[in-house]
């Protein structure tokens, strides 16, 4: 093992723990002999099962932050903990709205440096080092760190496979708040859930995905549709994004989301690397496009140099035929 | 109302990108433009500070006096800029970069400051918080909407199944995501007064930060490897002649997801 002891920053989704904390656990257990997990929230403890069954032997429970958004006072508990002798080597974080927060937070606290964007960890020089996509993932960037841990590590989703170890429920030992009343003060007054039909679009096994070749936003429309009768996530590229068509919960690539379902289709997206380094791990990608040199043909393994609003207009008419 | 918006000033990305040899970082020589994900910062504070003796102060750390990324946003309405421009300061990492930021910010005695949720092209996406905690403030990342309500703003947050209602003591730092609003252009007025619109240009020493916390000497990470990814196998690219929809519906048969 090139470490001694991981903490996984571990994240409550709709039913258990989410996903890529699933994901993070069970490759800290491929680098350390020991993986612990933090999780707050007032059902914190409810996670010593499944957080166990991938592995985490300790469950640091930072209790419920009242309504406070987790930044601060995670990162001040987190902070507390290794003031207090219990420092880990390596703590990762998911590349999500709280996980970067935290690591954010508790960079600057312990005046320790972090490395974002991590989709891969390698051994070398007898630690940890990560790599990271760039230039729209045609280079793979490794680094390290050069001072005293803990390493902060934040991680994109789909980095590494989650699997079960078939551990025991990790003990719960509590965490708490210390004292951080001046920066503590940022409080969630209501939630608004918007009405999802599908599935979420970092998990779908199909991404349907739209870009300016749509020529306006009412086209999104198209993007919609086939992605209901393939069964998958409706996804945007940056650029209609930015031009407020879509919100930034379909952004799919650098400053997006990263995807990787089984088959992924961009219609009317150049392929900007921006974009690129969110997708080309899906296993198999169809691009709709009218220039030919479009670099979204690089990585497509089937490409349809045409016009998108005549292909998928054909393409929603021909899969509602086939029922 | 003071507010700060942190400007990053990086190199045209539609201008190919590249790495520089030995030090492994970003070739930034060329000409530097203001992100575009900090248009909508920009615009927001505008709207927020449109009141008599509300002011916009951009903030920025670029190499060699860099400004032109800055003239933007003044052309599009900020009153004044600080620019930290220091040879120290090459190879700063995120950390480093905040407590230069921090520092500079700081100066301005802001109610508001406004960052991008991340930038273009180093996209860490954790600086504007290391900036909030380093100063002491709340911060709320991620906003889709502001509105200031006296002593308070109140924030729209995206979140993974919609979007949350924060309310956070002021002074306090909040990051934008990008399309929340329809950044203006720089009016022909707007970039002729942009010009004698006044700069400060300040150093690590001006700001009473110790040199050895910033630049490649504070950073407490190095690149130890840069290397090309695995290469997709060519695919088959067809132009359509009327059959590019079937096209795709025998692709998606094959791989039996219809």
């Amino acid at each position: 093992m090139p470490i001694g002891k991981v903490w996984v920053l571990a994240e409550k989704g709709d039913s258990g723990p989410t996903p890529v904390t699933l994901e993070l656990l069970t490759e800290a257990r491929a680098v350390a002999s020991t993986v612990e997990a933090v999780a707050w929230g007032d059902d914190a403890a409810s996670l010593a099962g499944p957080l166990g069954e991938y592995g985490a032997t300790t469950l640091y429970d930072v209790g419920d932050l009242g309504g406070n958004l987790p930044g601060v006072p995670v990162a001040a508990a987190l902070a507390a903990l290794i003031e207090g002798g219990n420092a880990p080597d390596a703590i990762f974080l998911p590349a999500t709205y709280e996980g970067r927060d935290v690591a954010g937070r508790l960079s600057a606290k312990l005046g320790r440096p972090v490395l974002t964007n991590v989709t891969g960890l390698v051994e070398g020089d007898g630690g940890l080092q990560s790599q990271h996509p760039i230039f729209g993932g045609s280079q793979i960037v490794t680094a390290r760190f050069t001072g005293e841990g803990p390493a902060i590590f934040v991680i994109r989703a789909k980095s590494f496979a989650a699997e079960p170890s078939g551990g025991a429920a990790a003990a719960v030992t509590s965490a708490p708040v210390p004292d951080v009343a001046a920066t503590n003060t940022a409080k969630v007054v209501e939630r608004h859930v918007e009405e999802r039909t599908g599935p979420k679009l970092d998990e779908a096994a199909v991404v349907v995905s739209g870009g300016r070749g749509l020529g306006e936003a009412a086209n999104y429309a198209l993007i919609e549709e086939l992605a209901k009768l393939l069964h998958g996530a409706a996804g945007a590229s940056r650029a209609i994004v930015d031009a407020g068509w879509v919100p930034y919960s379909h952004q799919v690539g650098q400053t997006g989301k990263t995807v990787k379902p089984t088959v992924y289709v961009a219609c009317g997206i150049s392929g900007a690397t921006q974009h690129l380094v969110g997708m080309k791990g899906s296993k198999n990608i169809i691009a709709i496009n009218k220039d030919q040199e479009a670099p979204i043909f690089s990585v497509a393994d089937l490409g349809i140099v045409g016009d998108v609003h005549k292909v998928l207009p054909a393409l929603i008419e021909a899969l509602k035929a086939k029922g | 109302m003071n507010v700060v918006v942190c400007v990053k000033q990086i190199p045209d990305p539609a201008a190919p990108a590249a790495l520089n040899p030995g030090t492994n970082t970003l070739d930034r020589s060329g000409k530097l433009i203001m992100d575009d994900s900090d248009n909508y910062g920009v615009e927001m504070a505008l709207q927020l500070a449109s009141g008599e003796g509300d002011e916009v102060t951009l903030v920025s750390m670029a190499p060699g006096g860099e400004t032109s990324g800055l003239r933007t946003g003044l052309a599009m309405g900020a009153a004044k800029a600080i620019l930290i421009s220091d040879d120290a300061l090459a190879g700063s990492d995120a950390l480093g970069t905040a407590r230069v930021l921090a520092a500079a910010i700081a100066r301005a005695n802001p109610d508001l400051v406004v960052m991008a949720t991340e930038s273009s092209d180093g996209y860490t996406g954790t600086l504007p918080v290391q900036v909030a905690e380093l100063m002491g403030l709340p911060s709320v990342t991620f906003a889709k909407a502001i509105a200031v309500d006296g002593s308070s703003v109140k924030v729209e947050r995206q979140t993974e199944a919609g979007y949350d209602e924060v309310v956070c003591p002021l002074p306090a730092l909040v990051t934008v995501t990008a399309g929340v609003v329809e950044p203006r252009y720089p009016s022909f007025k707007g970039i002729m007064a942009a010009k004698s619109k006044p700069v400060d240009n300040l150093t690590v020493a001006d700001l009473g930060i110790d040199a050895s916390q910033v630049g490649a000497a504070g950073a407490g990470q190095e690149i130890t490897d840069v290397s090309d990814a695995e290469a997709r196998g060519a695919g088959e690219i067809v132009v359509d002649e009327g059959d590019g929809a079937q096209r795709v519906v025998a692709f998606l048969e094959q791989l039996k997801v219809v």
